[in-house]
């Protein structure tokens, strides 16, 4: 705080989207080198579908019924996995402290590094799915429409998980604890995407979902930054 | 009027004043729900359709309002913890959450009790259900953050932002399902309409929910004079109140 009063020496000024760039560009080449990370999420989807024929029954019709429900709570579930992750590193190496320290606004720069989890995870998700849905018998019709959910709606799970992942970044397990917060807070993107997926299988029109789903990221990505800027602070400095 | 609020925010004021609002409240909420009780169980007529088993609505309808209002208190609690950093604020959210945790319980069980007589099911995905189940696991959510950090008030930020998260999310969460799936009766009580239950059913619901409130006001003085002691208890007055 009192920095702001006595200024100590004239902070180069970079505009906002100079340092948006950056950090994309950082992230994006922390996950470069970081290797196969980012497949993690899309093996665990895969598995998971897997298991269901297994556990329920291979007989397609059956399969069919449950497969938009299903492939959204796989991809739910593997977007949950990966926000456990999220600032961790970050806050081991200390650059969360210099995130906190930037004199642009951090919600910009929770927004960011947002954005990149949502390439690297929610959108291969949403590429995925299609695939995956062959295995579950799903009709090759409604892949249009289960990418444009997934896309639509793993967004907004990103922006959500990350308050999440922000307020239990100190604690040493936060993983289970995580899931606890995020999940109740996660189901009516899942009601409206796996809604559009059935809707669309059923011959109606998957707009009034996609809409609202539309609906919930606009006040995510307008809420979200701020409370996951909030939370950092607190998880940092008590 | 603000010298009042300001001393609401010492811990030493808050628990004198706790201590003397307190009897009133315990002797309020006994009346009421004695009146309430014996008025709802053996005076007030059978429904001509569910026959006695109606009568579950008289711990059913307060307890799931109950539930709803704690977290509003919590949420109201937080956000003057979070603003003006007044510590008693966050001392009543955490009071106030295991409470409002077992109430939505409590609306979850009756309910459950009550549907297999009038739906002939224990469970159904009705809207209102699950928008109470999912609000349950944000009380536990809430609990179990706080619990994580400890038993001192570390997490006490961190538990705020979660349940104004939270507060925002109860009616998406709500409308979401609602669209979702419905099958459970309106509201019994709103503020516009008159009841559809003749008055000598819905007047000692009323008893019975004010007596709820009443209840909850007291445990909640009570428990927070106990916190109040607990986190203070390093401080000169509480030490002198101990010997």
């Amino acid at each position: 705080m009192s920095s702001r009063e006595m200024p100590v020496a004239t902070p180069t000024r970079l505009g906002w989207a100079h340092v948006c760039l950056a950090q994309l560009r950082r992230e994006l080449a922390l996950a470069r080198r970081r290797g196969g990370d980012w497949l993690n999420p899309l093996l665990f989807l895969a598995l998971v579908v897997v298991l269901f024929p297994l556990g329920i029954s291979p007989q397609p019709a059956r399969l069919a019924d449950v497969a938009p429900g299903l492939l959204w709570v796989a991809a739910l579930l593997a977007m949950l996995l990966s926000l456990d992750a999220l600032f961790r590193t970050d806050h081991a190496d200390g650059t969360l402290e210099q995130m906190l320290l930037a004199p642009q606004p951090l919600p910009l720069l929770c927004l960011t590094k947002v954005v990149v989890h949502w390439l690297l995870t929610g959108v291969p998700l949403a590429l995925c799915a299609p695939w995956l849905g062959v295995l579950l018998s799903l009709p090759a019709g409604a892949a249009p429409v289960l990418i444009g959910s997934l896309l639509l709606g793993s967004a907004t799970l990103s922006l959500i998980g990350a308050i999440g992942a922000a307020l239990t970044v100190g604690l040493p397990r936060g993983g289970i604890l995580l899931s606890l917060l995020i999940l109740p807070l996660y189901i009516p993107v899942l009601i409206f995407g796996a809604g559009a997926v059935q809707t669309a299988l059923a011959g109606g029109s998957a707009a009034p979902a996609m809409a609202l789903l539309g609906a919930m990221l606009a006040l995510a990505v307008a809420g979200a930054p701020f409370a996951i800027a909030g939370a950092l602070r607190i998880s940092v400095n008590g | 009027m603000w010298t009042f609020v300001h001393k609401l925010g010492s811990p030493k004021w808050c628990h004198a004043l706790c201590a003397r609002l307190q009897p009133g409240f315990w002797i309020a909420a006994g009346l009421l729900l004695a009146v309430g009780a014996v008025w709802s169980l053996a005076f007030s007529p059978p429904d001509y359709q569910m026959g006695d088993s109606y009568r579950i609505i008289y711990v059913h309808v307060p307890a799931a309002i109950l539930a709803q209002s704690v977290f509003v208190g919590m949420a109201l609690a937080s956000a003057v913890f979070l603003i003006w950093k007044i510590k008693v604020a966050d001392m009543a959210a955490t009071v106030m959450a295991p409470f409002g945790a077992a109430m939505t319980f409590l609306g979850l069980f009756t309910g459950s009790l009550w549907g297999v007589p009038t739906w002939g099911t224990w469970w159904t995905w009705d809207a209102r259900l699950t928008a109470m189940l999912i609000q349950l696991f944000l009380y536990i959510g809430v609990i179990a953050l706080r619990g994580a950090y400890g038993r001192d008030d570390q997490g006490a930020k961190a538990v705020a932002v979660l349940t104004l998260v939270g507060v925002v999310n109860i009616p998406i969460i709500k409308y979401s399902v609602v669209w979702w799936n419905t099958l459970h009766q309106p509201a019994t009580f709103t503020l516009t309409e008159r009841p559809a239950m003749p008055a000598s059913m819905w007047v000692p619901l009323l008893i019975m929910v004010l007596g709820f409130y009443s209840f909850f006001i007291a445990l909640t003085l009570y428990r927070l004079r106990n916190e109040i002691m607990r986190r203070e208890s390093r401080t000169r007055w509480v030490q002198a109140l101990a010997d």
